[in-house]
């Protein structure tokens, strides 16, 4: 429309997180890791459900954080790689007979593989564009699930039940106190490998190409490998816990993975605070309990209520949790110099 | 090949609609350099009010009239008390808040005038258009008024004062408020005329795909798939991306076997998708040249 010569120096979407920022401390982590550990013992079964479900959705806000924070690249589609994780898993489950602890791997593998090859077609895309594209994934993953000729492994419209497995070694303690435990050690162990991955080599080339792409290139960064390595890591991460999802709702059907549930990850992400990985579990958490809460003020005007919390969330901390987290310290800090 | 020049004549009139609303989404990217989610919702509201005024007796272009004011206002204040606050945050930051405003105009609209579906009324009437059967006379004069616009928008932009400040402040920020344009108005003004903008559409739309809370979800969808492929830094890029869109959706649903009316999504996203592939910007969008 301008005849000027079109010079961007526009600043960077994403800001720059120093790889220190991205964690706890050690001492906040085990408090942390206790609470998350008693919480269980203390609370009704339909809580423990509850909190299970925090940790399945925190890995995939933690996995879009990964792709966002990290390496800067924007995604929709991350209920896609959801979706997919999800119906590997039941699929083995219920058609093959296959281990319910063993379908996770296969998943996550699978969903790796599907994601570093759709960075590939990424790469020429960034911003909003970027955003389209997988958006487009998100949009036709449920109706690819509907696919007639896919319908004796996926069970159609209808979906696929899953049996809920056991507490193995027979374990004196409830189903759903069990898959409460089984999710935690994999979710500290996913959230423990994404703060190494990120603090390593490959973190650090994420991070150069978050900040500025071409500088990243001129300092030898191989930037494609490591854009579809991004993408990757974060849908096999997305993929493990769309199969965990799987496993503890017991059920699968396509229209669960609308592109909705890509925007909900995405509101997680945003109030956790872009790039912090310790904020997705408090993403995860409004994620899940703030339709609710807003549902309990209004039946009528729920959404309103939701849209406005949400708004009250990003005026008082537009970065997220993370500034509440840094507010925090800081004010220890002055507290302990007294 | 009769089948083929029919489906092309649908797409069209489909597409203007998507011209429509890509088209306002192009001119808030212009303005602010973001997409705004609840454009649909905020032109749905619109398309609503007037509906109420013509249910309490006024005539349509009276309504028509007033709602697009009632936009503008609405458009400029929403800019000014919600979102000017926002406009240090992060860009994702940004994105959150319209996903906000989608919901609670959405919801709103919803306890209003409740969720059942409504007639609209069309001033075009809906005889078939020059005896063709697949166009009627009001599908006709929604590509007609989206043209008017889109010439109307080119000579704003292209030939008055304001439409050059505009212009420079989306520009160049800096250098244009060192040369005395008031950027934060400019910005809010865009809103006002996406806003506007985006009702025109919502009242033309309105009497094909009936009046309610959640006509424009899907449309507003085509219109940003539009507005992407045709390039956002172009309102001609859109109205050519909406139109496009329009017909690859219908030539889709027929030629391609086994594709119900659930896949035309997708397969149109595909598609734009492998445009983009192929051309990054957009059909019509330059590429923006990066000072290193």
């Amino acid at each position: 429309m301008s005849a000027v010569e079109e010079v961007a120096t526009e600043a960077p979407a994403i800001e720059a997180v120093p790889k220190r920022a991205m964690t706890l401390g050690t001492g906040t982590s085990l408090v942390m890791l206790g609470l998350f550990i008693v919480a269980p013992l203390v609370v009704k079964n339909f809580v423990t459900f509850q909190l299970t479900m925090l940790l399945i959705y925190g890995l995939a806000v933690l996995a879009l954080n990964i792709l966002t924070g990290g390496s800067g690249q924007f995604s929709l589609g991350q209920s896609a790689f959801y979706a997919v994780g999800a119906y590997v898993s039941a699929i083995l489950m219920e058609t093959y007979g296959v281990n319910y602890a063993l379908t996770l791997p296969i998943s996550g593998i699978l969903c790796f593989v599907i994601g570093f090859l759709f960075g590939f077609p990424a790469l020429r895309l960034s911003g909003i564009y970027l955003a389209l594209a997988t958006f487009a994934l998100a949009a036709a993953m449920p109706q690819l699930l509907k696919l007639g000729f896919l319908e004796p492994w996926t069970g159609g419209v209808q979906g696929l039940v899953i049996d809920k497995p056991d507490a193995p070694f027979g374990l004196p303690i409830s189903q759903d106190m069990w898959l409460y435990y089984f999710t935690l050690v994999i979710a500290i162990a996913i959230y423990v490998a994404s703060v190494n991955l990120l603090r390593s080599r490959s973190g650090r080339a994420f991070m150069a190409i978050r900040d500025n792409e071409i500088a990243a290139s001129a300092m030898g960064v191989n930037v494609a490998l490591y854009k579809t390595l991004a993408f990757g890591v974060s849908a096999g991460i997305t993929g493990i816990a769309g199969s965990l999802g799987a496993i503890v709702v017991q059920f699968v059907a396509p229209d669960s993975f609308s592109y909705n549930f890509a925007i909900q990850l995405f509101l997680g992400m945003v109030v956790g605070g872009v790039g912090w990985l310790p904020g997705s579990i408090v993403g995860a958490a409004f994620i899940i309990f703030v339709p609710n809460i807003s549902e309990s003020i209004s039946k009528g005007l729920s959404g309103a209520v939701f849209g406005v919390l949400l708004f009250v969330v990003i005026y008082l901390v537009p970065h997220g949790a993370r500034q509440v987290a840094i507010v925090c310290q800081q004010a220890l800090a002055k507290w302990r110099k007294r | 090949m009769d089948l083929f020049f029919n489906q092309i004549l649908a797409g069209i009139s489909t597409g203007a609609i998507y011209a429509c609303m890509a088209l306002a989404v192009v001119m808030i990217y212009q303005a602010i350099d973001h997409l705004n989610f609840a454009q649909g919702e905020m032109a749905t509201f619109s398309t609503f009010v007037s509906w109420q005024l013509m249910q309490w007796g006024m005539s349509y272009w009276a309504a028509f009239v007033i709602s697009l004011v009632f936009a503008f206002v609405g458009g400029l204040a929403l800019e000014r008390v919600l979102f000017r606050p926002l406009a240090k945050a992060p860009i994702l930051t940004n994105v959150a808040g319209f996903i906000a405003l989608f919901a609670i105009i959405n919801s709103s609209t919803g306890l209003i005038w409740d969720f059942t579906i409504k007639q609209y009324p069309t001033p075009f009437g809906s005889a078939p258009f020059l005896g063709s059967q697949l166009i009627s006379t009001h599908q006709a004069g929604m590509i007609g008024v989206t043209l008017a616009l889109l010439l109307a928008l080119y000579f704003f932009f292209q030939y008055t004062r304001i439409g050059l400040a505009m212009r420079a402040s989306a520009a160049l920020p800096e250098s244009a408020r060192l040369v005395g344009i008031n950027t934060g108005w400019m910005v809010s003004l865009g809103w006002g005329m996406a806003s506007a903008i985006g009702a025109v559409g919502g009242m033309l739309i309105a009497p094909v795909v009936f009046l309610e809370p959640n006509m424009m979800v899907g449309v507003l969808l085509y219109g940003f798939a539009a507005a992407v492929l045709g390039g956002l830094s172009s309102p001609l890029g859109a109205v050519v991306g909406g139109f496009l869109v329009g017909i690859m959706e219908n030539l889709a649903g027929t030629y391609i076997p086994g594709i119900g009316n659930e896949l035309k999504l997708p397969i149109a996203l595909f598609v734009i998708v492998a445009v983009l592939v192929v051309k990054p910007a957009g059909l019509f969008g330059r590429p923006i040249v990066k000072r290193v």
